[in-house]
């Protein structure tokens, strides 16, 4: 049973392992208030400079910047399932942060559907699993309107 | 006209999957590049090499190899990599030591043997490095990047997959003729469409295949070729700007863009940079522009590079191609050479193998694909980590 299997994620300190309320993990630069994802040492504002940055968490909720998916099973690293099952992923724009993310959508989310700037959310999701353990990523997921 | 170098001679090894080892085909286009210029290789004061990352050890001193592969002489050498940009990086290296007064002649050489199917990352577990984190994290093969570029297109000016696939059509028809070319043949807009979906809405022919390939020129003082050759094509300003602070758009292989919340998006977008400080450098405008080739990994990206160079307004990409104003015969042709469609990607060779398309285009010996009086003439190309690539070559 795979309830039975230890989630952990993929990669450490990227998001809050929070399954009702994730959220990607990046850095502020306290000079210039630039934020960053992935986490950097220094802050890459050239006109800054800034050494001292904190860690914040992004917003969970962005506008859909445009969309596609895989077809074909990529190489290595990427753990594809066999047979492998094809998926979406989406950029996504933060609107605090002024920022585009990229993630896949979950499974579910019906591709033929999108559009963009369509309200899209955080929420964590398997990347893949082994024996014992689930590895677990961020993922985009359409926001469902009040209309639907 | 005292900051420019003449492109003397230039060669290329034909494009294929043909198997053996890189330095075979840098060496075939090394010779023919010489033979082009009339030189020897004993003439030859520098050599700068396009580095290939998928070669082991002699691809990342690819100067080197080349050099010894030749036979070596004493020359003086550099390698270099940036990527798909690579080879413009190895042409600037080469074209300042001229301009600097330190040689007259220098080689440039590019050349790769590539695996087939998608481009990975190299091996080991990298769990710092982004490139392997896209794959790893995300699955974001190179085609997930075009596929998001061309479903924006779509979205935003209302481009189709039809308009996608008149590139290849277009391409596929230039390239007919090309020796160099790997695909002779004349693909349909039918034949696109009944590909199998890659990365929605791009298909396998949307999509550029990897390729094993070499191609070098032979690059002089404007002096030293005076003595060689009436009338030589020169080359009028090479351009390998990186992004400016924030770079809003997602690029390979990066998993988000840089904020613009503190620091405003800068006036002029990276892609839009590329072939401005080329044009900048050269005192030239794109609508002086005779012919350009530009890096088509897919086919969308082709019409991005009509806005991103200046020969389309944004969103005006699609009406340039359908009426025919890019294809041979058109005001401003693009991709004559038939363009990656044709070529399929030969990494740190493809930038030196544009220059060689503008040379022959610009002497007027491109048979079977030739812009009538040709004058003036762009390459633009794009590498992934932030690298721009633009050649403007006159004669």
């Amino acid at each position: 049973m795979s309830a039975a299997k230890q989630r952990v994620p993929a990669v450490e300190g990227w998001f809050r392992m929070d399954e009702a309320e994730p959220r990607l993990l990046g850095v502020r630069c306290r000079s210039c208030r630039t934020p960053y994802f992935p986490k950097e040492a220094f802050c890459r504002n050239p006109a800054c400079g800034g050494a001292e940055l904190e860690e914040v968490a992004l917003s969970r909720r962005g506008r859909l910047w445009s969309w596609t998916d895989n077809r074909y099973a990529p190489p290595p690293p990427f753990v594809a399932k066999d047979p492998f099952e094809p998926y979406t992923v989406a950029a996504v724009e933060l609107e605090a942060e002024r920022m585009v993310v990229l993630g896949q959508v979950v499974a579910e989310a019906d591709a033929t559907q999108l559009r963009v700037g369509q309200e899209m959310e955080l929420v964590l999701d398997t990347l893949f699993e082994d024996e014992t353990r689930q590895y677990v990523v961020w993922k985009w997921r359409p926001v469902r309107s009040s209309a639907a | 006209m005292a900051r420019e170098v003449a492109v003397l001679g230039v060669g290329m090894h034909p494009w294929g999957k043909w198997g053996r080892s890189f330095v075979e085909y840098g060496v075939a286009a090394a010779r023919a590049a010489l033979a082009d210029a009339g030189l020897a290789w004993q003439d030859v004061q520098f050599v700068a090499g396009g580095d290939t990352m998928r070669n082991g050890y002699p691809g990342y001193v690819a100067g080197a190899t080349f050099a010894q592969a030749l036979g070596w002489t004493g020359v003086q050498v550099a390698s270099t990599y940036g990527a798909c940009a690579t080879g413009a990086q190895a042409i600037d290296v080469a074209r300042a030591r001229i301009l600097a007064g330190l040689c007259e002649v220098a080689l440039v050489v590019g050349a790769d043997t590539t695996p087939k199917g998608f481009f990975a990352p190299t091996g080991g577990d990298r769990p710092n490095d982004p490139d392997w984190l896209r794959f790893r994290l995300l699955g974001a093969t190179n085609p997930i990047y075009f596929g998001l570029y061309a479903r924006r297109r779509m979205e935003i000016f209302g481009a189709t997959p039809e308009d996608f696939a008149r590139v290849k059509v277009k391409n596929s028809q230039h390239g007919l003729a090309n020796p160099n070319a790997r695909y002779r043949k004349a693909v349909t807009l039918e034949e696109v469409m009944a590909s199998p979906v890659v990365s929605d809405p791009l298909r396998l022919l949307d999509i550029c295949a990897t390729s094993d390939g070499g191609a070098a020129v032979v690059l002089t003082s404007l002096e030293f070729a005076r003595r060689h050759a009436t009338s030589p094509v020169t080359i009028a300003a090479v351009s390998t700007v990186t992004p400016r602070f924030p770079n809003t758009i997602i690029e390979m292989p990066n998993f988000a863009t840089d904020s613009a919340a503190s620091v405003p998006a800068p006036d002029v977008p990276f892609k839009d940079s590329i072939a401005r400080r080329a044009y900048e450098a050269a005192g030239v405008a794109p609508d002086d522009l005779d012919l350009a080739e530009v890096y088509d990994l897919s086919t969308a990206l082709e019409l991005d590079w009509y806005e991103n160079i200046g020969i389309a307004k944004p969103g005006d990409a699609e009406k340039l191609l359908r009426e025919g104003q890019t294809t041979l015969g058109g005001r401003i042709p693009v991709n004559p050479s038939g363009g990656l469609a044709c070529f399929g990607e030969a990494i740190p060779a493809q930038a030196i193998a544009q220059l060689c398309e503008l040379t022959w285009q610009l002497r007027g010996q491109a048979a079977g694909r030739q812009v009538e009086g040709a004058r003036l003439g762009i390459a633009v190309n794009q590498g992934l980590f932030g690298h721009g690539s633009a050649v403007i070559a006159r004669r």
